[in-house]
C-alpha cells in the first residue's frame, strides 16, 4: 500500500506539473487517513506540505429517504479549513465502486467553491459503475462480481492495511 | 429514535449522546458560505405555534431550510384557531394534505402527545406547556459540553419560576440522565412541591444553590402563567433571587451563565450579567439551529418498528 502511494504521488506531480494549488480532500471515513498518507508522500518528494480537509457525503447520498426503515446513518464533521476556489482538488477515496458516493462528494464540494479541477484518487477500482465517473490515479484495479465485497483496513482506523475481498 | 419528539423523558443517554455528536457536524453547515444540504429535499414541515415564540420558530425554520425542506408556519393568531377550531381538528385537516412533520409549540402540556396519536406525521414537540421543551434542553446540554467537554460531575443550578417552566422539566430530566449534579432554586411558592423526586436539590437560599457552580441557567419569570401572587414585586425578586456579579462571585471561576430566553433584564438577571464575559447566551441561540437540524435529520429517517 505504501508503494501504491508513493507511485500515485508522483503521478499527481507528474500530471499537475507541481504542487501549486493542489489540495487533497479525503472522503470519510477511510478517504481521509488516505489523503494524510497521500500528503505525507508528496512532502517526502519534494518537501511541499499540501493542505488536506475532510468531506463527509452522508447529507448528500441518494439513498437516504429512500429506505423508511431503521436509523439514519451517523453524520460526522466535514473540515475543509482553507478556500477551495481555483485549487487542484484531489478527491481521495478506497473503493470506487457504483460511483453514488463520488457523484455526493462532488455535489458537497462544489458548495464549498469552485475549484478550477477536481481529480478522483482511489486505492482500489472494482467496477460495476452505475453513473459515468471514472478515476484520474488507481492504485489497484480489482475485478470483482457484484456478490462480493471489497474492504479496506487501514491502520489509522482499523489496526491494520489490508485490502479483503470478501464473498 | 422513536417517530416523534415529545420529551427528553422519551430519549435513551445514548440517542442524547447521538443527537449532541450529530450537531457538532450539523454547526459546520452553517459556517460555510452555501448555508445548505439537500438532505430532507421534497419533505414538507409544518411549524404550528399556538404562542407566541421568536427564537424556537426562527431556529426552526432555519434549520428546516439549510436541509432544504419545504416549511410553512402556522401562528394560531392568524388560524382558524381564532373561530373556534380545536387542536385536535385543525391537526387532522394539515394531516390531510399529507405532512411530513408537524413542529408544534402549544400552551397545553401534552398537545403533542394528543397530535402523535392522530397523526402520521412525526411531531417534534417544540414546547408544550408546563410540560417539556426538548430541543432547548438539547441545545443547552450542547453548549454545556462545548465548553466543560463533559456534563457528568458538573453542578449546574437552575435559578427562577421552576413551576412554571417546561425548560426545567426537560433540562433536569436530561442533566440528572446524563450524571451532572443539579440545584434548583427559587421562591418557595415557585418550586414545584416534590420536585426532589426528579433526583435534583432544591434550596430556596441563591448563595447556597451558587456555590461552586460549575453552570447557571436562569429562567424566566412566566408572568403570563401566573395566576396568583407568587411574590411580592418584581423589584423584591431581583433582590432575592436576580443574578447579579456579586453573586455570581460564588460560583466555580470558569462558569457559565445561560439564558432560555426571551430575557427579563432586572427581574432574574442582571444586564451586566447578561451581557458579560460568563454570558453563553447568544451561542445557546446559535447552537439552537445545528441541534434542531440534528433532530429533523435523525428524526426525518424512520422510526424502529415503523
Amino acid at each position: 500500500m505504501g508503494r501504491t502511494l508513493t507511485r500515485i504521488a508522483h503521478e499527481i506531480l507528474e500530471r499537475n506539473r507541481g504542487v501549486e494549488e493542489l489540495a487533497l480532500v479525503g472522503i470519510r471515513t477511510r478517504g481521509v487517513p488516505l489523503a494524510k498518507r497521500l500528503a505525507r508522500a508528496i512532502q517526502e518528494i519534494n518537501g511541499h506540505e499540501i493542505p488536506t480537509g475532510a468531506l463527509d457525503i452522508t447529507l448528500y447520498r441518494d439513498d437516504l429517504m429512500r429506505t423508511a426503515v431503521g436509523a439514519q446513518p451517523v453524520i460526522r464533521k466535514t473540515e475543509i479549513p482553507f478556500s477551495i476556489d481555483d485549487k487542484r482538488i484531489l478527491l481521495v477515496d478506497d473503493v470506487l465502486y457504483t460511483g453514488r458516493t463520488i457523484r455526493a462528494a462532488l455535489d458537497a464540494l462544489i458548495e464549498f467553491g469552485r475549484p478550477r479541477v477536481i481529480q478522483l484518487v482511489v486505492l482500489v477500482d472494482r467496477g460495476h459503475r452505475e453513473l459515468p465517473i471514472k478515476a484520474d490515479y488507481v492504485g489497484k484495479n480489482l475485478p470483482t462480481s457484484r456478490t462480493q465485497s471489497v474492504q479496506v483496513h487501514l491502520m489509522e482506523v482499523d489496526g491494520r492495511d489490508e485490502v479483503e475481498i470478501v464473498g | 429514535m422513536k417517530k416523534d419528539l415529545l420529551g427528553i423523558g422519551d430519549l435513551t443517554s445514548d440517542e442524547i449522546y447521538l443527537i449532541l455528536d450529530t450537531t457538532e457536524a450539523m454547526r459546520e453547515i452553517g459556517q460555510r458560505p452555501i448555508k445548505k444540504v439537500p438532505t430532507l429535499r421534497g419533505k414538507t414541515i409544518v411549524n404550528l405555534f399556538y404562542e407566541p415564540s421568536t427564537r424556537t420558530r426562527t431556529s426552526f425554520e432555519i434549520a428546516e431550510k439549510r436541509l432544504s425542506a419545504d416549511t410553512l408556519n402556522i401562528a394560531a393568531s392568524t388560524s382558524s384557531a381564532q373561530k373556534g377550531e380545536t387542536l385536535a381538528d385543525t391537526a387532522l385537516n394539515i394531516e390531510a394534505m399529507a405532512p411530513d412533520m408537524i413542529v408544534l409549540r402549544h400552551a397545553s402540556s401534552g398537545a403533542g402527545h394528543l397530535l402523535s396519536r392522530l397523526c402520521k406525521s412525526r411531531i417534534i414537540n417544540a414546547g408544550d406547556g408546563m410540560h417539556e421543551h426538548p430541543t432547548q434542553a438539547l441545545l443547552d446540554a450542547f453548549t454545556i459540553r462545548e465548553h466543560k467537554k463533559r456534563l457528568e460531575g458538573l453542578k449546574v443550578t437552575i435559578v427562577g419560576d421552576l413551576l412554571h417552566s417546561r425548560v426545567l422539566r426537560s433540562n433536569v430530566l436530561l442533566l440528572t440522565m446524563l450524571g451532572a449534579e443539579v440545584w434548583v432554586c427559587g421562591p418557595a411558592t415557585l418550586i414545584p412541591p416534590g420536585i426532589e423526586r426528579l433526583g435534583v436539590h432544591a434550596s430556596t437560599a441563591i448563595d447556597e444553590a451558587v456555590a461552586d457552580a460549575d453552570v447557571i441557567m436562569m429562567l424566566r419569570i412566566q408572568q403570563e402563567r401566573m395566576h396568583g401572587a407568587f411574590f411580592p414585586s418584581t423589584r423584591e425578586y431581583f433582590n432575592t433571587f436576580g443574578m447579579t456579579r456579586a453573586r455570581l462571585a460564588h460560583a466555580k471561576p470558569d462558569v457559565i451563565i445561560m439564558h432560555p430566553g426571551p430575557m427579563n433584564r432586572g427581574v432574574e438577571i442582571a444586564s451586566d450579567v447578561a451581557d458579560g464575559p460568563y454570558s453563553v447566551i447568544l451561542e445557546q441561540v446559535a447552537n439552537g439551529v445545528a441541534v434542531r437540524m440534528a433532530v429533523l435529520y435523525l428524526l426525518a429517517g424512520g422510526a424502529e418498528g415503523d
